[in-house]
Parts: structure tokens; C-alpha cells; sequence
């Protein structure tokens, strides 16, 4: 039997690049320590992550899935299915600002115009300057004193866009 | 000389929305103002009311019952001392439990809403709490079962099924380890009657959970909460710990040998996670796709064991049925609809706020004698009952009784209680469209009507509107309807048509193009 001339190497292993700094790290791996074997563990984790670093870097995926022993694509799935859960780092300030109905009747409409219009971006984006990310809210439960939002988890109510300029004033 | 008197009892709500108006600052500028005039009080930070236009609502305990002032901002503070507390002034409204809005109420669930402490366990026990459960630890399970579909309760969630039977299913279903769960996704816009129990009196749950896990087998329980409820997570995870410290959770209740634990699962922002399967599947930390039914939860639900999944009210109505009886709670009510529902007035309403009454109470009631028309003053146009799944009611329909199969014949929903109020300037067109939007946003994808149909029925609103065919794209609009209607796998797309529907009969001037539209069009 001739050799072949292409002699099949085995694969190289490189070591994973991971872009996530070491106190990244140890956010991470700390909630993993903490929470990670409960039952149905991976929406709790994700949330320590993104309560810790404000989102869920896309390195921590597969540090996450070895550690619960499930698949990238299974991680990745997860954090793809939930609005809440971000793969970018977000402002210095997050609004959710609620679309739904019962806002919608007391004005909720021209609230959402005046925010993007102030602000000068659409949902799901952060100002050039890095100080607010927008993201949409379907509803927050305070519908008998709309339109309402939360900035940095803390509930406005009857936000007119006077007030919304107030408020942003106020944590600038 | 006068005997120095007592601190003075002032109570300023916790709930987030008398917060979203400012209560913390209210209860901040009260204690310095105390403290500057060297007046001695005790602040207490109760929960809401419910009577939201008052909020913030500061209440001052006197002799005569609990005085009212709202809606108070901290610039009032000062003036309120100087008047004297409890003394006549611009916000005074009187006595609290003597105004009409909740005097007329029949408050069995929000017995304690905006009385005591959410937080103290000394409050909970000292009006009421934990007698319910206290009957129920000398029960047999069967029995618990039985008070409970005696009582009539059905699921307050939406879906009306008879709470004693899912139970039941439950009790005689073979398992080594059996769940309650508490669905407190509560998604639906125009409703915040769990967020008000899991923020105000979040006792009673833990209570109503607990009676469920004695009446079934269950020894272990989850709360799967909603994440754009921060503040509920908090009072919820206070009131757990001590119930754990107190021995109302945990190994031994109470001394019985009887076991049951609890923990608060937040949810991540989907709203079809308010669906029970697809709920299951998020609390066993996979994306929340809804699943086949059968099985039944009841059978195999969480981690494939039998489960009791009810929503917040239904389970917080429990602790009263178990208290005062079976008979007691079923003569609330009309037909197969017993009890009460805590209906939940929103949106562009006078009054707006929770109304506790019996079933049977008219829309125009609730939207005129209680909800005082519209804020804005304009004349009410159309109601959604039910939430973003719900139909869109016009004045015609204003006499309905509040009863889950006067409110299904008409092809409308009571679902959780939520009424959200629209004024005469609301475009109809636009409110079904965005129906159409919502459910393409939160649609699952798992099955094909409701993934697909919804966008579908956006772009379809879009040409009717704009004038492009449009005999031919209403027709095409009801079909499509009627496809997700029959062919949805849950009530996400298998209802998003009411609210379309509705509003396309009921409103059918709102969706003809407009003149400038029909040019652009030509």
C-alpha cells in the first residue's frame, strides 16, 4: 500500500479567544458557583450574569454551557428567545418604555415618538454618547396611570414628554 | 398639662405605581418634615389601595378611622403639618374606607390591600392571614380539594378552568415529587391585580400556594415572575424569608410535619411565557416554546411531574375560601361564574384603579359609576377587555354582565379582569394593526398561524388601510383570521384575531382609506 502523499494531521487546538476581561470572568464564573445546579438553572445564571455585567457577553456563552453541561446552541437559544437578555454592553442608563395598550389610550403613542426623537434612536439602540439604551416594555403594570416606564428599574408613571425631559435631566 | 402624645400613625404606599408618582419622595419630605417640627410619628409603608387617581395617598390614622389626603406631592408635605394631621385641607378626602369607590366594593382577595405592612408577618397575622391555612393543616387533602371546587373558583388567569378539578387531577396523579406553580406572568396590558398581591400582600399568595401544595402532595413551589416586576420580586423574597424564619414554609409548618418550600423565578421579558406550557418550559430553563397538549401539565408539567398551575389571584383567592368557606365565597357571583374578580380599571379612565366586585356588575358600571369616564373627558369609544388577546367593546355592549359565558358568547373575554379605557380619538384601524404586531413580536414560532399569519395580518391591515383592493384584502384579512383562529397551537395566536375582529365590525369606518390615501393609491 503507497503512501499517500497528504498525511492527514490532527487538528490543531487553539485556545479559545475570549475577549471577556478577568473581572468579567469571575462574574461569571462566581454566578455559575452560585446557581448553577439548581433545577432549570439557565434563566436564573443568565440573569445574575446580565444583573452583574449589565449584559450577557457572547463569551460567556460557551463558559456557561460547559458548565451546566449544555450546548452552545442551546445557551445561545435561550438568550435569543428573551427580550430581556442583552449580547451588548448597554448605556449608562436603561429605559424601558411600555407600548402597550392601556398606555397607548392616554397618549403612549406621541410619548414613544418624543423619546426616540430626543434621544435620536430606535429601539434596541444606545445614544452615541453611551448614556441611555431604549428598549420597548410590553406593559409594566401600571396601567391605570400611564404612559409608564421603567429607567434603571425604577417605575414612572403619567410620563408627558415634559416630564421625560425632567427625568432625563435628572440622571444625566 | 396635656400627657405627651402618641407617635401618629401616617401610612405612605410601597406599591410601584403610588412610587412611579412619587411616593418615596412623599414618605422622605414626611419624615424630615416630622423631624424639623420634633414631631413624633410612625411611618408605615403600606400597600395601594387600589384608587390610583390618589396616589400618592397618605393616609393619617386617627380616632375616627384612617383620614385620607391625595394625590400628595412632597411640596404638600409642609402644609399638611401646619393644617394639623387629620385636620381639614385642599387633599383631605375623609375617611377612606367610607368613600364610595371602595365601600361598594366587595373585597374578599384585596381584603388587606392598602391596610397593613406588605412585609410584616405581625400584620398579616394580626387581620386575618394564615387562617386558612391553619383549617387546612387539620384537612385531609381530599377534602381541601373539595372546599375548592365547592367554592366554584375557576382560573382567574384567563382561561376560567375550574381550579378544584385541575387539583383534583393532580391529587390522583401518581408521582414521587409534585409542583405548584403560580403563574405571575402577567402580561397582558390593563391588568396589574398580581402585581398588586405580589407587591401589597404577597403573604397571601405564599399562603394560597401553600394550601395548594397540603391539598395535592406537592412539597415544592415556584413563583414565576414576571421580570418588569422588580419591586413584587423584592416584597415577594422579603415575605418568603420570613416565612421560612416563622415556620410558616419550610419542613415543619406550624409544628405538622407537613413540608413545603418556595423560591421566586423571575421570567426574561416573553410574553408567551404567560401560556402554562410554555411557562414550564422557562422554569426548566429552556426558550419558553409551548408544548403539545396532552399531556396535561396536571399529569406531566414541570420536570415531567404532575403540576398545579394557577395564576396568582386563583391561588390568592384560596386562603378566604379556606377561611370562611366553600359556601361562603360561592353565594358572590352569577351562573357557572362564583365569587369575585378584581377588575382593573386602565388606560384613558377618570378613576382608574382596582375594583373588587362579585360577577354580574355591568361594563358601564365598572367604566361610569366607578371609572368615572374617561380622563381626557372625551366620550368612551370602544373598551378592550381581557388584555392585548381580548376584543375591543363598543358602547352597544356597555350592559353585559361580567360573567366568563355572557362575556363568551359575544366571542369577548373577561380573561384577567384588565379593562383598558379608549377615548373618541382613537384610531381602531391602528390598535388592530398593532394586535397584529404585538403577536408577530411575541409569537413563539412554534407553529405556523400564529409565526407566520401575524405578520401576515399586519401587512394585510396595511393595504386595507392604504386602499389597495380593498373588498378583496378584507376578505383575505377574515380568512386569515379565521386560520389562526382554528389552527393555533395556544391562545396567543388563536386569539390575537378578537381584538382585529372586533374592531374591524364594530369600527368598520376606521379602516376605509382615507381621501388622501385613495389618491396616492391612484
Amino acid at each position: 500500500m503507497s503512501t499517500s502523499t497528504f498525511e492527514r494531521k490532527p487538528p490543531i487546538k487553539l485556545a479559545e479567544l475570549s475577549s471577556l476581561s478577568p473581572a468579567e470572568l469571575a462574574a461569571v464564573n462566581g454566578v455559575l458557583a452560585k446557581l448553577k445546579d439548581a433545577p432549570g438553572a439557565l434563566l436564573p445564571v443568565l440573569h445574575g450574569i446580565q444583573d452583574a455585567l449589565g449584559f450577557v457577553p457572547k463569551d460567556a456563552v460557551p463558559i456557561v454551557a460547559k458548565a451546566m453541561n449544555l450546548s452552545r446552541a442551546e445557551v445561545h437559544g435561550v438568550i435569543s428567545f428573551y427580550h430581556w437578555y442583552r449580547t451588548e454592553k448597554p448605556g449608562e442608563h436603561v429605559i424601558h418604555l411600555c407600548r402597550a395598550e392601556a398606555c397607548q389610550a392616554v397618549g403612549g403613542r406621541a410619548l414613544e415618538q418624543h423619546v426616540k426623537t430626543t434621544l435620536g434612536i430606535d429601539f434596541h439602540e444606545t445614544t452615541a454618547d453611551g448614556r441611555y439604551t431604549l428598549e420597548p416594555a410590553y406593559c409594566l403594570g401600571n396601567c391605570a396611570v400611564g404612559p409608564s416606564l421603567l429607567i434603571d428599574m425604577e417605575l414612572k408613571g403619567r410620563v408627558t414628554p415634559t416630564r421625560f425631559d425632567r427625568l432625563t435631566g435628572a440622571v444625566a | 398639662m396635656k400627657p405627651i402624645p402618641a407617635p401618629i400613625t401616617i401610612y405612605v404606599p410601597r406599591d410601584s405605581a403610588a412610587i412611579s408618582l412619587g411616593a418615596d419622595d412623599v414618605a422622605i419630605a414626611i419624615a424630615a418634615e416630622a423631624a424639623r417640627l420634633g414631631v413624633a410619628i410612625h411611618l408605615v409603608r403600606n400597600s395601594s389601595r387600589g384608587l390610583f387617581w390618589l396616589e400618592p395617598l397618605v393616609e393619617v390614622a386617627t380616632e375616627a378611622g384612617r383620614i385620607g389626603y391625595g394625590p400628595v406631592q412632597p411640596e404638600d408635605v409642609a402644609s399638611l403639618f401646619a393644617a394639623g394631621l387629620g385636620n381639614a385641607h385642599a387633599l383631605n378626602i375623609g375617611i377612606v374606607d367610607e368613600l364610595p369607590y371602595l365601600k361598594t366594593q366587595e373585597r374578599l382577595t384585596f381584603a388587606r390591600a392598602g391596610i397593613t405592612d406588605p412585609v410584616s408577618l405581625d400584620d398579616y397575622l394580626a387581620h386575618g392571614g394564615y387562617r386558612g391555612l391553619k383549617n387546612a393543616l387539620a384537612m385531609a387533602p381530599e377534602a381541601i380539594v373539595a372546599a375548592v371546587t365547592e367554592s366554584g373558583l375557576r382560573g382567574r388567569g384567563g382561561a376560567a378552568f375550574p381550579a378544584g378539578i385541575k387539583w383534583k387531577t393532580v391529587l390522583g396523579a401518581e408521582g414521587a415529587q409534585k409542583y405548584i406553580v403560580c403563574n405571575a406572568d402577567e402580561g397582558d396590558s390593563g391588568t396589574y391585580a398580581d402585581r398588586m398581591v405580589c407587591e401589597g400582600d404577597p403573604f397571601l399568595l405564599i399562603e394560597g400556594m401553600t394550601i395548594a401544595g397540603l391539598a395535592v402532595g406537592a412539597t415544592r413551589g415556584y413563583i414565576y415572575l414576571r421580570c418588569e416586576y422588580p419591586y413584587g420580586q423584592r416584597a415577594l423574597e422579603e415575605a418568603i424569608a420570613s416565612a421560612y424564619a416563622s415556620g410558616w414554609l419550610g419542613a415543619n409548618i406550624q409544628g405538622s410535619a407537613k413540608r413545603f418550600d418556595l423560591e421566586v423565578r423571575m421570567g426574561a421579558g416573553a410574553y408567551i411565557c404567560g401560556e402554562e406550557t410554555s411557562l414550564l418550559e422557562s422554569l426548566e430553563g429552556k426558550r419558553g416554546m409551548v408544548r403539545f397538549k396532552p399531556p396535561l401539565p396536571a399529569i406531566k408539567g414541570l420536570f415531567g411531574c404532575p403540576t398545579v398551575i394557577n395564576n396568582v389571584i386563583t391561588l390568592a383567592s384560596v386562603p378566604v375560601i379556606l377561611d370562611k368557606g366553600a359556601e361562603y365565597y360561592k353565594h358572590f357571583g352569577v351562573g357557572r361564574s362564583r365569587g369575585t374578580l378584581p377588575v382593573q380599571l386602565a388606560g384613558n379612565v377618570k378613576f382608574g384603579g382596582l375594583v373588587e366586585k362579585a360577577f354580574g356588575v355591568t361594563l358601564r358600571d365598572l367604566l361610569y359609576t366607578y371609572g368615572g369616564g374617561t380622563l381626557s373627558g372625551k366620550p368612551i369609544r370602544a373598551v378592550q377587555v381581557g388584555g392585548p388577546l381580548g376584543s375591543y367593546i363598543p358602547e352597544s355592549q356597555f350592559d353585559l354582565p361580567l360573567d366568563y359565558e355572557a362575556y363568551a358568547r359575544l366571542n369577548n373575554m373577561v380573561g384577567h379582569g384588565g379593562i383598558t379605557v379608549f377615548d373618541s380619538s382613537v384610531d381602531m384601524a391602528e390598535q388592530a394593526r398593532f394586535s397584529m404586531e404585538f403577536c408577530a413580536t411575541e409569537s413563539c414560532g412554534k407553529c405556523t398561524p400564529c409565526r407566520i399569519g401575524s405578520t401576515r395580518g399586519m401587512e394585510v391591515i396595511d393595504k386595507l388601510v392604504a386602499g389597495d383592493q380593498p373588498v378583496k384584502q378584507e376578505a383575505l384579512l377574515r380568512d386569515l383570521c379565521d386560520t389562526m383562529l382554528a389552527g393555533s397551537l395556544c391562545a396567543l395566536g388563536g386569539m390575537a384575531p378578537f381584538p382585529v375582529l372586533s374592531a374591524l365590525n364594530h369600527f368598520p369606518e376606521d379602516f376605509r382609506p382615507q381621501p388622501e390615501m385613495l389618491e396616492k393609491a391612484s
